[in-house]
């Protein structure tokens, strides 16, 4: 979650022909499905006027053309009130076996210890499968499309704490997706195997001191000498970075344009060279963050993942579960605070009443649970829609911006009612506080989701 | 050699629910209140499947006494490694009646129906505490019994288990067939995992009666009251030593 983004500004043009990759996808999708997809809709309120878009808006504006007065076919939306079955229920009732038992009784150790047993605790969700859900199942994966792994991610909203989904999070969704669908099978054995039993912890290393948003900023070289790629540089915001056992690294490895000149290589965080500090945050106290820094490190040429000067590409798909996870995960955390201040301003009285009774505070947490269930809706829609195979890049944005915005609201909201118990470290709604106030930067910027829903709006200004 | 198992798997109020008392104080109140294995037959069943993965064990039965819900928790039990389950259904005031000698003479029953060389159990259920069904099990086999187990290990024809006693550890061995409880320490029991949660839905589950069985359930005792424990009274704040000492004097405790 602490990873970066995505492209901006002199990025616009290769992001824009990145869409189309993902497009072409989506178009034979179309094709198959004879129907609407999101960006149908949107091409209704907005004018194309980039031309990079024509490739996608061409084959659009074509259905909009052959039948522009039809109405909006709604059986084509997924039903997402049917998105869990019972065997999704399963999973979430064994991922809350394994929080109610190993986890929430020792967070507040853990959050005081300023780290948890990352070890330990991988093992046991390795061991119940929580850790590949979605990964084939030649590496011990559960082989299930990702509405399980959504599942997952809501029921993790339980832990009473922000870092321990996070840490989970980015060994499932963020710093293994790539190594998953786009790696040899020899590095899937030696790397992605491990991560899914629980035995090794994986990090994702995008983010530099000068680069977080702007990801194709980044400076760190990875230069093949030999055998080997020799890697000097650093890396910033690292989850999971003290105690990971590799990092699923974004290095420069050749001379193109900035978006066709990188690699996505798995880097041993054993190796010599490689120096780990630890960074201090606002919250998020018991995960580790690191800053990490590589000089004259070698590891093989063969630890590149998929092709070499791809990397910008695979990245820019990992970041798509890395948001979807990032809303389903805070869902049920939101709703747990709405509802713990409901149970305190019912006990609290103030002028002779319980607070709940002043209109201010219970409409305002109505006005909150709802915009909850509009993140939940729009989070279920979007996973519905990318497990049916298609490009969710605008709704997951969508989804990541509203978490963000949203923690903020209720988290602040919400801690005023608590008075001066929400300023202590005595309640929940405090480590909240500061522990989702991450998910507005970490993971792509809430500016740069907006950015990325105007390029589908077409309303971002080309640069000159 | 490989044996045979029977576990019996208790459907218990979970551990992480705050127990009220009815108000007609009849017993306590359950409807609409979570449920889960008792976590010392959580641990039984751990050993059994840890025992079949040292091939050891050929067959795992669990089995479970009570309402329909039980079938449940056998469910919980095929998960983890189970064979197959036996449900004993009991339902209504004889399910509210009854008592660790009925649940024994079903084990018993079932033990020799099945001939099974070991019967595994936990030490005690978390509901009632009572820690008596392993012990009558083996009484009325005439089997040998190993409770409060830490450690099983299989010796040839027998097993030597550790047992945790007052002040220590106690190592015996033991004849088969066998009576098994276990305690705390034996094992950390595995969270099932979604492939082998589906996989229990296909395991087979025999449905019986504590009359198939030739078992009379007519209670021995009667449930007269059940209380809530005393609430403890607000205590008072003094001023002195002299304050404290004159009070302690006058409530007659020193």
């Amino acid at each position: 979650m602490f990873g970066a983004c995505c492209c901006r500004s002199e990025s616009n043009l290769v992001c824009n022909s990145l869409c189309c990759v993902l497009v072409v996808v989506n178009i034979s999708v179309q094709l198959r499905m004879t129907s609407v997809t999101p960006l149908r809709l949107v091409s209704r309120l907005f004018k194309p006027v980039s031309p990079v878009r024509t490739i996608t808006l061409a084959y659009v504006t074509k259905q909009c053309d052959k039948g522009s007065t039809e109405t909006y076919n709604s059986s084509y939306e997924p039903d997402i009130g049917n998105l869990y079955t019972e065997e999704h229920l399963s999973l979430r009732k064994t991922v809350r076996k394994i929080i109610d038992k190993d986890i929430n009784p020792h967070v507040d150790e853990w959050e005081a210890a300023g780290e948890f047993p990352i070890r330990e605790l991988f093992k046991k969700l390795g061991n119940a499968g929580i850790l590949g859900v979605n990964m084939p199942q030649e590496f011990g994966g559960l082989g299930l499309d990702w509405s399980y792994s959504l599942a997952v991610a809501e029921e993790l909203g339980y832990i009473n704490c922000g870092s321990i989904p996070m840490a989970i999070g980015v060994q499932t969704e963020m710093s293994t997706q790539a190594l998953a669908k786009f790696g040899s099978d020899e590095l899937r054995k030696q790397f992605l195997a491990p991560a899914v039993a629980g035995d090794m912890i994986a990090s994702i290393g995008v983010s530099e001191l000068s680069a977080g948003s702007d990801v194709a900023a980044i400076k760190t070289q990875a230069v093949r000498k030999g055998d080997d790629y020799v890697i000097n540089g650093s890396k910033m915001w690292i989850t999971n970075g003290l105690k990971a056992d590799w990092m699923c690294m974004l290095a420069n490895t050749g001379s193109g344009p900035v978006h066709k000149n990188k690699s996505l290589i798995i880097v041993p965080l054993n190796t010599k060279g490689i120096e780990r500090v630890k960074i201090d945050k606002l919250g998020m106290d018991c995960s580790d963050t690191a800053q990490i820094f590589f000089e004259d490190v070698r590891v093989p040429i063969s630890y590149c993942i998929g092709e070499e000067n791809h990397g910008f590409l695979y990245q820019m798909q990992q970041f798509q579960l890395e948001r979807l996870f990032a809303s389903g995960s805070l869902i049920i955390g939101l709703e747990t605070i709405i509802k713990e201040t409901a149970e305190y301003c019912s006990q609290r009285k103030a002028f002779g009443y319980p607070l709940i009774n002043n209109q201010i505070i219970h409409y305002t947490l109505a006005e909150l649970q709802t915009e909850v269930e509009a993140l939940r809706a729009l989070t279920y829609r979007a996973v519905a829609r990318y497990i049916r195979g298609e490009d969710v890049t605008y709704l997951a944005s969508m989804c990541k911006l509203k978490v963000g915005r949203l923690a903020r609201q209720v988290t602040d909201s919400c801690l005023q009612y608590w008075g001066g118990m929400g300023y202590t470290k005595e309640v929940k709604v405090s480590r909240m506080y500061r522990d989702f106030r991450l998910v507005s930067i970490g993971g792509g910027a809430d500016e740069v989701m907006l950015g990325i829903i105007c390029k589908y709006m077409e309303t971002l200004p080309t640069v000159k | 050699m490989s044996l045979r198992v029977l576990v019996g798997v208790k459907r218990v109020i979970d551990y992480a629910v705050k127990v009220r008392v009815k108000p007609d104080k009849t017993g306590v109140v359950t409807d609409g209140v979570k449920h889960s294995m008792n976590p010392f037959d959580e641990i039984a069943i751990e050993e059994a499947v840890r025992m079949k993965e040292k091939n050891i064990v050929k067959e795992i039965i669990a089995v479970s006494c009570g309402p329909q819900q039980c079938q449940e928790t056998i469910r919980t039990a095929l998960a983890m490694g189970a064979d197959r389950g036996i449900h004993v259904e009991v339902a209504g005031k004889e399910y509210e009646a009854m008592q660790p000698f009925h649940v024994s003479k079903i084990l018993a029953k079932l033990a020799q129906e099945e001939k099974v060389d070991i019967v595994l159990v936990g030490k005690q259920a978390i509901d009632d505490d009572c820690n008596q069904t392993g012990q009558m099990t083996a009484a009325l086999l005439d089997w040998s019994q190993a409770c409060f187990a830490s450690k099983v290990e299989k010796t040839d024809g027998e097993l030597t288990v550790t047992r945790e006693i007052d002040g220590g550890l106690e190592v015996i061995k033991v004849k088969l067939p066998a009576v098994i409880t276990s305690d705390l320490r034996l094992n950390e029991p595995r969270y099932a995992t979604l492939p082998n949660i589906m996989k229990a839905k296909k395991k087979p589950m025999a449905k019986k009666t504590a009359a198939d069985l030739g078992v009379d359930l007519t209670p021995r005792h009667e449930v007269l009251s059940v209380e809530d424990p005393p609430v403890r009274e607000a205590g008072i704040k003094v001023e002195t030593v002299e304050d404290l000492v004159g009070k302690l004097k006058q409530s007659g405790v020193i």
